[in-house]
């Protein structure tokens, strides 16, 4: 039991670490099904397309040998990643769900899964180009890394060492949560988005322009999704084409454990699952004696998301916020 | 619902007369498959291996030429998923062309597969399996020319705890029949070598963030850790151990033998150690003669399997050419070439030289010890062990 309260602090710094990705990722799918009720499953894949388009700006300005500051590197790219990736959900959006929109639910299901491989196949594409070989390695922006004394805290604690690039992820993860709810709860365009999620005919009475409203928001998630992206290409350095795939289900657990539609939600949903999921690893063969290894993190975390959804099937917040979006 | 009826019976008809024309214009085509993960995160391997089988079958042409055959390789993507293999092993089945398999490159592949291709009396030589189950099935068809897991597992372990002095070892290992295979077989030997295993945890392999692993690793303070699983997890594993200031010396088995593992890791890879089935026979005359040779045609440096492919299939056109003989120059069937192939003893090919066992294993097969180094690949060989 020792061993698990001495490496605690540094359990929670890598579980609020991967939790912060979740939480911003699911921010995507959850602003989307907060809309228009779909769960769009390319959402994975647009985190994917933002790590590669970053990572692929960050090489090529390397190539030009363009050298700045590594912060004006950093907001710049992310800012160009936002941009591009908010760009490819618009049109994602135009493509294959407005079409569909009075469609039966089931239809732009299956037209999101068919996006996310046209996505993932597209990257592949490119990344295999020209080195045949799509698992694609950065260049990281931040070396080096802060240890926080939690020893001379408390005693029991060990050291959590953080790296740079951790810090300044979870510190950009949370200004866009927080802008985020700024923008939605008190900007005249997060009132109509507001609005044209609670009843899209009355907001179109209201002389809301409906889908100017749907394609700003799939804009912003896929913004931040893909700005994601390129945070977790410079935290982890390697990244494959595939990486969407498990990220977005978790990411999308996350939103149904806060509560689908619920933006604090998602983020807080995103948070606990990530460091469920980081103190399962840690710490679940030493709770069962070597029974149950850490393999079996995802398991635990499950069922754990189960147990919520079984006692409060709304998610955690879905019911103390009426509201959706 | 009649119509359609209709239409589709006559189409089924239209294409077995497809099939039935085939077969007869194609009377004297002999096929060798390949089959090796060509797309997904193992494909630099999987392709080396295609590659180095495709060398061995251009060199065979014209040989087969003279005998009236005509010679053509049959590459398929096993996607490094057992549900892609078996596929693959159907419809390799189904093409009575082929005769003859060289692949593939994970052991979770090759067992289902290898079922298929027994039904079917079709011979595989392995270039890459080390699972100890694969040959030990009894299944006819299964040949390697590498050494098995049982062989590999002790023989990192022997050199973990005789020459690196390891003990208090942690095992991670990636959960499929590779990983558990080899890491049990190390755990085993280890600790009658007189190791304490300080853990053996698992992780899955597709995911970025080892975290949670490496804490229970800090926490243990092992002086060793070992690896049973890919060099696309490995390498991250690496690279976030040293981050986290984890140090002590890794090793893991033949699924991290792969250069990609400077470009993952970067910086951090040091004292890291991996062992191979495959000799290393870039500095040899022959095998540079044979580099030059491959890197004129792919255009790429040959990984350490592209040997190894190009020996398996050398094996395999082998015993087709002893088939061949012995049924008076005429096209052997399968079953034919598969005891042909079986009977081969002492081929000397340019990674290793064959005799196959009852089991289909390879008497010479031998593990060889590197460690990453100076982004120099293949690494520095720091031991060598053989055949018990």
């Amino acid at each position: 039991m020792s061993n698990i309260l001495s490496a605690l602090p540094q359990v929670l710094v890598d579980g609020l670490t991967l939790g912060a990705i979740y939480a911003v990722v699911a921010l995507g799918y959850t602003m989307v099904y907060g809309i228009l009720e779909l769960i769009n499953f390319a959402h994975g894949e647009i985190f994917m397309s933002g790590a590669f388009i970053g990572t692929g700006l960050l090489l090529s300005l390397g190539v030009f040998g363009i050298a700045m500051p590594a912060w004006i590197t950093l907001i710049l790219i992310l800012l160009l990643t936002a941009l591009l990736t908010g760009l490819l959900g618009i049109g994602i959006e135009r493509l294959a769900y407005r079409p569909l929109r009075k469609a039966p639910r089931l239809i732009p299901l299956i037209s999101a899964i068919g996006i996310s491989f046209i996505l993932q196949d597209l990257v592949r594409f490119f990344a295999e180009f020209k080195t045949g070989n799509y698992i694609v390695t950065g260049t990281t922006l931040f070396e080096g890394k802060v240890t926080i004394p939690f020893s001379s805290i408390i005693g029991t604690f060990h050291n959590a060492t953080i790296k740079n690039n951790t810090l300044i992820l979870i510190g950009i993860t949370i200004i866009i949560m927080i802008l985020l709810d700024i923008f939605v709860n008190r900007t005249k365009w997060g009132t109509a988005m507001r609005a044209v999620a609670q009843d899209q005919e009355t907001a179109a009475l209201m002389s809301i322009n409906v889908n100017k409203v749907i394609s700003l928001t799939f804009f912003i998630g896929s913004a931040i999704g893909g700005a994601t992206g390129f945070l977790f290409a410079q935290q982890y350095a390697t990244i494959d084409p595939y990486i969407g795939f498990i990220l977005g289900l978790k990411a999308f657990t996350a939103a149904v454990l806060g509560g689908i539609g619920n933006i604090r939600g998602a983020m807080f949903g995103g948070l606990i699952l990530g460091v469920l999921e980081v103190f399962a690893a840690a710490n679940l063969s030493t709770i069962t004696g070597g029974v149950i290894g850490s393999e079996y993190k995802d398991v635990f975390a499950f069922t754990i998301l189960i147990l919520v959804l079984i006692f409060k099937p709304e998610g955690l917040f879905g019911k103390s916020v009426k509201e959706k979006v | 619902m009649r119509k359609v009826f209709l239409i589709g019976l006559s189409l089924s008809l239209l294409s077995i007369s497809a099939i039935g024309c085939s077969n007869n214009s194609s009377g004297n085509v002999i096929k060798v498959a390949t089959q090796s993960p060509l797309s997904g995160n193992q494909a630099t391997v999987g392709e080396a291996i295609k590659n180095g089988a495709q060398l061995a079958i251009d060199d065979h042409v014209e040989a087969f030429k003279k005998l009236g055959f005509d010679l053509k390789l049959a590459p398929y993507d096993d996607q490094a998923d057992p549900k892609k293999g078996v596929a693959n092993a159907q419809s390799i089945g189904a093409d009575p062309s082929i005769l003859g398999v060289v692949g593939h490159y994970n052991s979770g592949v090759a067992i289902p597969s290898a079922t298929t291709y027994q039904k079917n009396k079709l011979v595989m030589v392995s270039p890459a399996n080390t699972a100890v189950e694969l040959t030990e099935s009894g299944n006819k068809s299964v040949h390697r020319i590498v050494a098995r897991d049982d062989v590999q597992g002790s023989a990192d372990a022997n050199y973990a705890t005789n020459k690196l002095h390891a003990k208090n070892i942690f095992i991670i290992q990636d959960k499929t029949a590779y990983g558990q295979g080899i890491s049990s077989k190390f755990q085993k030997q280890a600790e009658a070598n007189g190791a304490k295993i300080a853990g053996n945890e698992g992780i899955t392999s597709g995911e970025k963030d080892f975290s949670g692993v490496l804490n229970q690793v800090a926490a243990a303070k092992p002086d060793f850790i070992f690896y049973g699983g890919i060099y696309s997890e490995f390498g991250i594993l690496v690279k976030q151990a040293r981050e986290k200031g984890i140090t002590v010396p890794m090793m893991g088995g033949d699924g991290v033998d792969s250069s990609d593992m400077y470009t993952i890791a970067g910086d951090a890879i040091k004292d890291v150690y991996y062992s191979t089935t495959a000799a290393d026979v870039s500095n040899t005359t022959e095998g540079k003669k044979w580099a030059e040779k491959y890197k004129a045609k792919f255009n790429k440096e040959p990984q350490s399997y592209a040997y190894y492919g190009y020996d398996a299939m050398n094996v395999l056109l082998k015993g087709l050419e002893d088939a061949i003989k012995k049924n008076g120059n005429k096209k052997p069937n399968r079953e034919q070439v598969l005891d042909a192939v079986h009977a081969i003893k002492d081929y000397q090919g340019i990674a290793t030289k064959v005799s196959f066992d009852d089991k289909g294993d390879n008497d010479f097969a031998k593990i060889f010890i590197h460690k990453f180094e100076n982004k120099q690949y293949p690494g520095p060989l720091v031991g060598e062990e053989g055949k018990q």
